[in-house]
């Protein structure tokens, strides 16, 4: 039973006379309780999919069903209700957070606009909260995130995203502004309050190591399209888009050892206003024949769970 | 000294404060180490770490009137520390040169791409027009940008963020410095274009022969591509060793601690990070021990109260600044918590 299916998303921004089509046809499931991770470079429309998905961008067509509603169609009224089982956690965590007001109150305010219980269960939540992101509601809930490090910053809005209970959170790029050693604090958090909340997540994020490491499924985007969906083992070990195993290689470690995978994509992307006819990434692909300039390959899936959109994909 | 002499520059316990309201903050506690000519060295740390202020004292960057600069820095023998502008003039570009880390601003949004190379090739080296032209074009074309004699008139704005690194590339690389400085050259770029720089610039240093710094928050950028890596937490240098010996037999437990808190694509995934619990100290007020003693798993009441001194290692050329090194079978050693 999938939680949220989105299918056949297209988003467009129209500026003058030029059309940029940031998601040109993107669909897949998301099952509750499940992690899936959504990589691709800037410009990919990764975080636009995630910003459709809470209504924060209108859909140019395609739907989105969420726990069995099409959000696409609601009024206003009705939307506001479904926020509150949808929640975001932005990439500047110190921006996100007004800074006038002290943290117990930017935690408390979703639960006021809603009236959620008295004032005083209210504190309790706030505080249960804090605690559970690891803020200590007593010391610090009457300061202002300018007194918090961006770590901090980031438990708060994570305090704040989980306060009404959401089903779905979507995380777009939350650690990358962070260092090393306070990213690998906010992703096992992230871990600790999936399990604690039951949480349904999809993460967006541009690097590969720390989406390996949250999602149980990962979802490889290109210039507005879906290129590969698997499981996060699978879709590292044996990658079937030319696409996803030329990111793999561009990836660094910190081996000495590595052995390092020539990188075979050359170039850049293309403009999102004019894409490349039939696959999208065929200008860059080693693998392209005139098939892939003809034809849009669609979505099919190779091997249980596996699903890529090639026409000649990898280990075929 | 002789031009045969293998170091390039030497930095001796350098020191850089600033003046804050809250007090003096001390960025740079005495980093001492030496470049050989053609090698390559990465600066890995944190941000806070000291690791930027760092390479732009070595640059003669900083702002004079707000950071207070002790110690030594030497190219080729000469003292640039604290050197007057005009002195360090002739060595921008000619010797040293440097590439930042944001490609967004650090090209001038109104000069054509082909004013901003040809500068410092008229300036530095006496070209003429035509030259100049024709060594900025050659020089495009070596860091890979398509089309150069096009990109030549084009403006930063019309290039994309791996492009203008590429541009920045050339104009430090236009005058054939020895040395090149890159600060965090390829953060805030796609994984793709981050590799090609890094690629190109391996290229580049290695047909130059020319030494490079490179400075960088991610252990994953600077494992493959330098020759020895300086580890700096909180201002100090805390561990110093040829790369190998650095990634294989680490005595610093907090660069034990970067390491596994990094997410690795070698392990599956849901894999259990460990994060290093709490945050940086705080420069204005650093700690009298050991500056890492308080997010140490290791630490005992002698790291809290003495500094650890950098100490060599049986290792040549590896250095930490630990009491309680790891990998070492003293008696002192704790249990090691999991």
């Amino acid at each position: 039973m999938s939680l949220l299916s989105v299918d056949d998303l297209h988003v467009s921004f129209t500026k003058g006379h030029s059309t940029v089509q940031a998601v040109a046809g993107v669909s897949f499931d998301l099952s509750a309780g499940e992690t899936l991770g959504l990589v691709g470079e800037s410009g990919c429309g990764k975080s636009t999919t995630g910003r459709a998905i809470i209504q924060m961008e209108k859909a140019t067509s395609g739907t989105i069903t969420f726990d069995n509603t099409e959000l696409t169609a609601l009024g206003r009224s009705e939307l506001r209700n479904v926020r509150t089982k949808v929640q975001m956690i932005f990439q500047d965590p110190v921006s996100s957070l007004n800074p006038r007001r002290c943290i117990s109150d930017i935690v408390a305010e979703p639960l006021n606009i809603w009236k959620i219980g008295t004032p005083a269960e209210r504190r309790a939540t706030v505080d249960t909260m804090l605690e559970s992101v690891g803020i200590d509601p007593k010391v610090a809930g009457g300061r202002r995130p300018r007194e918090f490090s961006g770590g901090q910053c980031q438990r708060i809005s994570i305090a704040r995203a989980l306060v009404l209970q959401p089903k779905l959170l979507v995380c777009d790029e939350v650690v990358s502004a962070l260092d090393v050693s306070v990213q690998a604090q906010i992703l096992n958090l992230l871990e600790d309050l999936k399990a604690a909340h039951d949480l349904t997540v999809l993460f967006i994020a541009h690097d590969l190591a720390v989406v390996k490491n949250v999602s149980d499924r990962v979802a490889v985007m290109y210039l507005g399209r879906l290129c590969e969906i698997a499981p996060a083992d699978t879709l590292y070990e044996a990658p079937a888009h030319h696409y996803t195993a030329a990111l793999l290689s561009s990836a660094v470690e910190p081996d000495p050892e590595a052995t390092r995978t020539p990188v075979i994509l050359a170039g850049e992307p293309p403009s999102p206003i004019n894409p490349p006819s039939g696959c999208r990434f065929r200008t860059r692909c080693p693998r392209a024949e005139e098939r892939c300039a003809r034809d849009v390959p669609q979505l099919r899936e190779i091997a249980p769970g596996h699903q890529v959109a090639c026409h000649f994909p990898i280990g075929s | 000294m002789s031009p045969d002499d293998p170091i390039l520059l030497e930095v001796d316990n350098l020191q850089v404060s600033f003046a804050t309201p809250r007090g003096t903050l001390h960025a740079v506690q005495g980093v001492s180490l030496a470049l050989e000519q053609g090698k390559t060295l990465g600066i890995v740390g944190e941000s806070g770490s000291g690791k930027t202020v760092l390479s732009r004292a070595i640059m003669g960057l900083l702002p004079r009137h707000s950071a207070t600069q002790t110690g030594s820095v030497r190219y080729r023998g000469q003292e640039i520390l604290n050197a007057p502008d005009d002195e360090l003039r002739k060595l921008w570009g000619t010797q040293i040169a440097m590439v930042f880390q944001d490609p967004m601003t650090s090209l001038n949004p109104v000069l054509r791409i082909g004013q901003q190379i040809t500068e410092p090739l008229k300036l530095h080296l006496k070209l003429g027009r035509h030259e100049a032209k024709e060594t900025a074009i050659s020089l495009l074309t070596q860091v890979g940008i398509p089309s150069p004699q096009e990109r030549f008139n084009a403006y930063p704005g019309q290039l994309s963020g791996g492009m203008r690194q590429r541009v920045i590339i050339a104009i430090a690389l236009a005058c054939a410095p020895r040395l090149l400085m890159a600060d965090e050259p390829t953060t805030g770029l796609d994984v793709t274009v981050q590799a090609q720089i890094l690629d190109l610039l391996t290229t580049l240093r290695f047909r130059r022969q020319m030494a490079m710094i490179l400075v960088t928050h991610d252990l994953g950028v600077v494992a493959t591509r330098t020759d020895e890596i300086i580890v700096m937490y909180a201002g100090n240098v805390v561990e110093r060793a040829p790369t190998n010996v650095l990634f294989s037999r680490m005595k610093m437990p907090y660069t034990e601690a970067l390491l596994r808190s990094m997410p690795r694509i070698a392990n599956p995934s849901h894999t259990r990070l460990h994060a290093i619990e709490g945050r940086p100290p705080d420069l204005i007020a650093p700690p009298a021990g050991c500056p890492f003693a308080p997010r140490c798993p290791y630490a005992q009441d002698k790291c809290r109260n003495e500094k650890p001194p950098l100490v060599l290692s049986d290792d040549p050329g590896h250095s930490y600044a630990c009491w309680f090194p790891l990998n070492t079978p003293a008696s002192t050693k704790v249990t090691v918590p999991s």
